[in-house]
């Protein structure tokens, strides 16, 4: 009795331990994070691929104003959106030949790494670890954003170092939580956080006054602001307490896509500042300035060592329109958001905004 | 003998055999599923270049965390507090809710499920509308109901609603009460406190025997309260006083932010906490006072007339005759409930109550990234509570179940 017990143990332990070392040798590799890994041979004909399908592919968010925001008829519009746009018109010379893939914040790397989107301009912060580790090179900046704080506006606060004692609400899981700390800390003062884990819920919460300040980035406290019940009731402080530069990103390997998207939104940022607008696009394709006839390809053939023909920028102008008419006609005062250019003007008119030259 | 290498189908169709390999092939799946699992996380965390560990514990934390009573039982500080710090505040945020969420939920779970047996027509109908509709909505609706009910009725930050007569002060920021100081030999009092209580259960007892002997017990109900006050507090002014009380302090004037009440001056319960406990109290006693309806339903008719035949009035009927009968049908299912009460605290995280869930497995785990070890932990520490629970409602049940004579 006892031995065949053992005898059986034995047969069955050496099984298993037999099946069970060469199922591993077999499948240990395969749980290998594949879609981080993005050298694949694919990539390096994106171009190629999206002349081909007659579109670009890009990934958006869900729903931001101002950066990337479907209206009732599906209709796409932001600054993010016009990045697409501007690179639809490089490619195609038509700006509409665009399709959106609207992403939550955990999907974008995957979907671009996949293959399924050709670009990203989904308000993404440039960091050093998406940068390096995720197989993606992030193509310039449309927008310096940093954390920021709204506050009602009665309470009469003009600055954020006058917040000594305040309730402050804030989204958790983010490094909202560890910057405002450090902000508050910084400079010897005391508050009492409240974190909540959806967005929706802070903005409820701020709404009925548990909170007297809402801290995010500043691009979101704009765009959070056009849902409370009296927008106009709040302000964003001055002060920025981190930085959170935003821009668009694309696959790492295939540098002529990589320059076509970075030179897109150059090329919108350097319109700007010769005052090329959707509206003088065309006639001053003849103008004087050396310059101004590089960027819009009456002079040189720059489009061409992109792979795209001449009027390359041309078309994104007068279609897309220079960086500054995106930025006013989405986020700018006269829209619902607000946002002053602030260090996202030139750098000629004090911001920080400077495009390498067409040369 | 029954080994018999010539004959294999006998050995095969053995029933001891059969028994012995079985179990011993399930076994063998068992332990070989636990290592192949622990193996492919071991190499999975490896190639994306991660370690076990728990190293992460001693780190200090650099995040605020909102004023309850777990941070200030362990008197956290930004900078200085470690992550250990932040678990222990879950856990006592967390069985914070547990336990005054327990207490009260039965309370209305029993009062709701004896209304709905009433003659009274309203008090009937009121307890069915409200058992049907708690039961039937989700609980993280009824949450945010409350949250915002009760943010919606709450007076400002900057102005407060009186309560217990100045004492303390009601706003959006929370409910202001006088806090407790405890100075040196307040342990001494405590103590003092717990010996009469011991002493009161004592005497308790021996009235009960003497009575079972005599017919005639002690004034327990008398002699117990006296002795307490009279040992508790002869202890407290010997040791000269030893408990000290802060108000909270509201101020109108200054910097807009510095008005309303402070932050360093009494007892603070901030609105998450209250809206916590207000929906899983309502939402549990729901389900309690179902299962004291069935309770008492499942108590013989007869028990309550051959009561009401010698006499007995319907309320002495009710305490001495049905519920007695019913609690041991009440007590394991109301088990469940407890647990379901405290696991369900950790919806809390969508309304930034910090217990466990919210800030250990949620902001903690985001700062150090340590998912596994982390939410191992918190699944530790709630089968920990659950199993603390069930052990006592077993105990319970043991004693109050009818003892036949």
């Amino acid at each position: 009795m006892n031995n065949i017990s053992i005898v059986l143990v034995a047969i069955v332990a050496a099984a298993a331990g037999y099946f069970g070392s060469t199922m591993t040798k077999n499948e240990a590799p395969a749980p290998a994070p594949a879609a981080e890994k993005t050298e694949t041979a694919s990539v390096e004909a994106t171009l190629n691929a999206v002349k081909a399908k007659g579109f670009v592919q890009c990934g958006v968010s869900q729903g931001l104003p101002g950066f990337s925001n479907a209206d009732d008829a599906g209709n796409w519009t932001g600054i993010d959106v016009d990045v697409c746009r501007g690179v639809a018109a490089a490619v195609f010379g038509d700006a509409s030949k665009v399709k959106y893939t609207p992403l939550s914040s955990k999907q974008r790397f995957t979907a671009l790494a996949s293959g399924e989107i050709d670009m990203l301009s989904r308000n993404t912060t440039w960091t050093m670890t998406r940068d390096t580790q995720l197989g993606l090179n992030f193509a310039g900046v449309n927008y310096y954003d940093g954390q920021g704080f709204l506050v009602p506006t009665k309470l009469g606060i003009k600055s954020a170092l006058e917040m000594d004692g305040a309730n402050v609400c804030s989204q958790t899981g983010t490094t909202t939580e560890l910057n405002v700390t450090d902000f508050f800390r910084e400079n010897g003062m005391k508050f009492n956080l409240v974190a909540f884990e959806e967005a929706d819920a802070v903005v409820a919460a701020y709404d009925s006054g548990r909170c007297d300040v809402y801290t995010t980035d500043r691009s979101g406290l704009a765009a959070q602001r056009t849902k409370l019940a009296n927008p106009d009731a709040h302000m964003v402080l001055p002060e920025i307490i981190s930085k959170e530069p935003l821009g668009p990103v694309v696959r790492q390997g295939d540098d002529q896509w990589f320059n076509i998207v970075r030179w897109t939104l150059n090329a919108m940022i350097n319109a700007e500042e010769m005052g090329v607008t959707s509206a003088n696009a065309k006639s001053m394709a003849n103008d004087n300035n050396p310059s101004i006839k590089r960027l819009l390809g009456t002079e040189g053939a720059f489009g061409a060592e992109l792979g795209l023909s001449n009027d390359w920028a041309l078309n994104i102008i007068s279609q897309v329109g220079n960086y500054g008419e995106s930025y006013e006609a989405h986020v700018g005062p006269n829209t619902p958001l607000k946002l002053g250019r602030g260090v996202n003007a030139l750098w000629s008119q004090g911001g920080i905004l400077y495009a390498p030259p067409v040369r | 003998m029954y080994f018999n290498s010539n004959n294999l189908s006998a050995f095969i169709n053995d029933a001891r055999v059969r028994n012995i390999g079985f179990q011993v092939l399930i076994i063998g799946a068992l332990v070989f599923s636990v290592w192949w699992l622990m193996d492919n996380t071991l190499t999975n965390l490896e190639n994306r270049g991660k370690s076990l560990g728990f190293g992460f514990l001693v780190q200090t934390a650099g995040f605020e965390i909102s004023d309850t009573l777990g941070t200030w039982l362990f008197d956290y500080e930004v900078g200085v507090s470690t992550y250990t710090d932040i678990y222990f505040i879950g856990i006592t945020n967390t069985l914070l809710i547990a336990v005054l969420g327990i207490f009260l939920a039965s309370i209305i779970g029993f009062t709701v499920g004896i209304m709905r047996l009433s003659n009274n027509f309203v008090l009937k109908y009121f307890a069915t509308v409200y058992v049907e509709v708690i039961r039937n909505v989700p609980l993280l609706l009824q949450l945010f109901f409350w949250y915002f009910a009760v943010l919606g009725i709450l007076p400002g930050a900057r102005s407060q609603l009186e309560v217990l007569g100045g004492l303390g002060g009601l706003n959006i920021t929370g409910l202001y009460l006088p806090a407790p100081v405890f100075q040196t030999g307040f342990g001494v009092v405590f103590f003092a406190f717990i010996a009469s209580l011991v002493l009161s259960y004592g005497i308790a007892r021996l009235s009960k025997k003497k009575q079972e002997k005599t017919g005639q017990g002690f004034n327990v109900a008398l002699i117990a309260p006296v002795l307490i006050i009279l040992i508790t507090g002869t202890t407290y002014v010997i040791m000269g006083g030893p408990l000290d009380w802060t108000f909270p302090e509201f101020k109108n004037t200054g910097p807009i932010f510095k008005r309303g009440f402070q932050s360093d001056t009494g007892m603070v319960l901030v609105p998450e906490m209250l809206a916590v406990l207000l929906a899983l109290t309502l939402y549990t006693a729901g389900f309690i006072a179902e299962i004291v309806r069935a309770g008492i339903v499942a108590v013989s008719r007869g028990q309550t007339e051959a009561s009401y035949s010698v006499g007995l009035r319907p309320g002495v009927t009710l305490r001495l005759i049905v519920i007695p009968q019913a609690m041991r049908i009440i007590i394991p299912p109301l088990t469940s409930q407890y647990l379901n009460l405290t696991k369900n605290s950790s919806l809390a995280v969508a309304i930034a109550y910090p217990e466990l869930v919210s800030i250990f497995a949620g902001t903690a785990l985001n700062q150090v990234g340590k998912e596994i070890e982390m939410i191992f932990m918190v699944m530790s520490t709630y089968l920990v509570i659950s199993l603390i629970t069930s052990f006592f409602m077993n105990w319970f049940n043991a004693r109050v179940k009818i003892v036949e004579r």
